[in-house]
């Protein structure tokens, strides 16, 4: 019987398996930030331990940041401490750090695959559930707990359970003012918030292999929103081209040789899912969420759910979301007025999106009403918003460009969005507070949150098209 | 270092009877900048639990004291979302050392166990009796029993068996801890990647 993609880089990293339990799991590279790293190092110092494989394992502050005055000390407190303590740790533990007005300073999800650490093949953690981004370069990428970051740093081994396989095909090509989140969000409205809980999914079809590299990391990204343990696509030509040249991809005829390989990455023909989707990119529009979970989503133009049509033992847990949201049920949000706009996080805080953002601000302004947060994944990717003008046609329409972090996706800065308020986001999840206590956030996807800045209501974008 | 253990519990029960709690509900991100692992049970649930002005929500289970235990209840897909094990911490300095649910989202199920909770995972409709006993009888007691691995209301004596990879129960039986396995694990680690250059 033959493989899948997920099974050959995973069999490849097994050091060894315990029997009735989980498997030994080499990883191959570790990135970590200032939130769920410190008392991970705090545990093993206690073990009086250093870190195992200090070369591959890459800090990056991003979480607990401010997004203006970056060259200024962090003034809240806490978090001042928490990203100080990232920085002496990886000095400590010779472990590359990129901090605070660094060059290559960003988003880790971002950051990763910029500068090359993220190649087809691999074994990737973070102590972060969006660490499936990297899934996207044909890598077996996945989230973890403090625990299992310390488990890395004692011996660049996790203890894992082999998931489960599931492939989802998405056929035909996107239509315009269609994007890559978009299609993620239709998935979920589809297959809900729980619908891959217990499986690694392999996305492909026509549709994924048309995409970007930065189009394919929005897709990995929010597996975990379906409750994915990671996601991933075959790597191509598209990804090769992507790595190549990167500061940390091999290069020249290291690269070569790479590549060789890599072409093996793929699912077996006669290869086994444990569960198998197909949807058809004709079936997606741009898509709007409505409740407190990414899976409680719809097509733009379409009215939320009746309460009766849900399952009778999650109406109330949909009638707590519709009321959180100030929503009710058969509403159309079309032309529902709106109060924030963020465009930015480690979903949609790549070049690619801020192309699509400018895409419709150009020569348009900002609705009067509308307050945004707009924040680049990475210092990289704001010289090349820089490079590209794109700076110049967000000033012109009345947005601010800030310096690049997560952000508004958590809120764990001052970028809150305030108690009540809605706001458009193109980042991944929709929960309670997520933004702020009493925050309403409405995912979308950068050309639908570029819309809302114009018009400052919930607008179909290829209105703007 | 090892983690603690757990055999049988008796205890009664905290029902929070909604689906899709996330872990930005168990700890919200604005709490998550402590470095070390102890307080965070404070801060539990804070958002259910506090309204805006920092006062107690009287309806809240955790804030009626009518329930009590070290067993929380919760709807299915429990600790879906974020990664943070702050979540994992919150629950276990709050004092539960079981978290039932009919499902748990996978990086939270390894997050509890690796912090001496147990994840029980029982059926839909077990979970329901479950939270309908604890409507009737807020005195239910409930009892866990690890070594048998099944979880039972004790008044009726009615019983479900669940499941535990038979290498994380030996871990709680025994508080034997993860980090602890692998450090042993590496000679043999420090082979596979002679093989692997």
């Amino acid at each position: 019987m033959g493989k899948t993609l997920f099974d050959k880089i995973w069999d490849s990293h097994v050091v060894s398996e315990i029997s009735d339990g989980p498997s030994i799991l080499y990883i191959d590279r570790q990135f970590i930030h200032e939130v769920t790293s410190p008392q991970a190092f705090s545990g093993l110092e206690n073990r009086g331990r250093k870190v195992f494989r200090p070369d591959q394992i890459t800090a990056t502050a991003d979480h607990n940041i401010p997004t203006e005055n970056q060259h200024l000390p962090i003034k809240e407190q806490l978090s001042a401490l928490q990203v100080e303590k990232l920085k002496d740790n990886s000095t400590r533990h010779g472990i590359t750090y990129y901090g605070l007005g660094d060059v290559y300073n960003g988003i880790v999800h971002v950051v990763g695959p910029e500068l090359g650490y993220t190649q087809p093949g691999m074994t990737i953690v973070c102590g972060d559930s969006h660490t499936s981004t990297h899934g996207a370069f044909g890598s077996v990428a996945f989230g973890v707990g403090t625990s299992e970051v310390e488990m890395v740093f004692a011996s660049q081994c996790v203890l894992q359970p082999k998931p489960k396989k599931m492939r989802i095909i998405i056929n035909g090509e996107l239509g315009k003012g269609v994007t890559s989140k978009d299609l993620i969000l239709y998935v979920l409205s589809q297959l809900t918030a729980s619908g891959a809980t217990g499986y690694f999914i392999e996305f492909a079809g026509s549709a994924i292999r048309n995409m970007t590299m930065e189009a394919r990391m929005t897709v990995c990204n929010m597996s975990i929103e379906l409750g994915a343990r990671g996601g991933m696509i075959a790597p191509d030509q598209t990804t090769f081209e992507y790595v190549k040249g990167r500061k940390y991809a091999p290069q020249g005829a290291d690269f070569d040789a790479a590549v060789e390989k890599w072409k093996e990455l793929y699912s077996d023909d006669d290869a086994v899912f444990d569960k198998e989707y197909t949807f058809e990119s004709a079936d997606i529009t741009p898509m709007v969420t409505y409740g407190t979970n990414p899976g409680l989503g719809m097509k733009i133009a379409d009215s939320i759910p009746s309460v009766s049509s849900i399952e009778p033992s999650s109406q109330e847990t949909f009638k707590k979301a519709l009321k959180y949201m100030n929503f009710e049920e058969n509403q159309q949000l079309l032309g529902k007025e709106i109060d924030w706009v963020f465009i930015g996080s480690c979903t949609n805080g790549r070049i690619e999106d801020f192309r699509l953002v400018a895409s419709i601000l150009k020569g348009r302004t900002k609705a009067p009403h509308i307050n945004t947060y707009v924040v680049p994944g990475s210092y990289l990717v704001a010289q090349q918003i820089k490079e590209e003008g794109i700076d110049k046609i967000l000033e012109e329409a009345g947005v601010e460009l800030r310096e690049p972090g997560c952000s508004s996706c958590l809120a764990m800065n001052d970028d809150k969005v305030p108690p009540g308020k809605y706001c458009v986001a193109t980042s991944n999840r929709n929960f309670e507070g997520r933004q702020g206590p009493g925050s309403r956030t409405i995912l979308a996807s950068p050309l639908t949150a570029a819309a809302a800045i114009i018009t400052g209501k919930i607008t179909d974008p290829r209105e703007f098209l | 270092m090892p983690i603690e253990k757990i055999n049988t519990i008796v205890s009664r029960a905290v029902p929070i009877p909604i689906e899709e709690i996330d872990t930005d509900q168990i700890i919200p991100a604005r709490f998550l900048k402590a470095t070390d692992k102890i307080g965070f049970g404070d801060n539990l649930f804070r958002d259910w639990r506090y309204d805006n002005n920092n006062q107690p929500i009287p309806s809240f289970p955790l804030n009626d004291a009518k329930y009590t235990g070290s067993i929380l209840v919760g709807g299915k897909n429990f600790g879906c979302g974020s990664s943070r094990e702050h979540a994992a911490w919150a629950i276990a300095d709050y004092g539960f050392r079981v978290v039932v649910s009919s499902f748990f989202a996978d990086i939270f199920k390894n997050n509890v166990l690796n912090n001496g909770v147990l994840p029980v995972q029982i059926s839909e409709s077990f979970l329901s009796e479950i939270f309908r006993e604890i409507e009737h009888n807020n005195e239910a007691e409930f009892k866990l029993d690890l070594p048998n691995q099944t979880f039972t209301i004790i008044s009726s004596g009615k019983s479900e068996s669940f499941d535990i990879n038979p290498y994380k129960k030996d871990c709680l039986l025994n508080g034997f801890d993860d980090i602890d396995y692998l450090i042993n694990k590496l000679p043999e680690i420090e082979e596979f990647e002679k093989t692997r250059k």
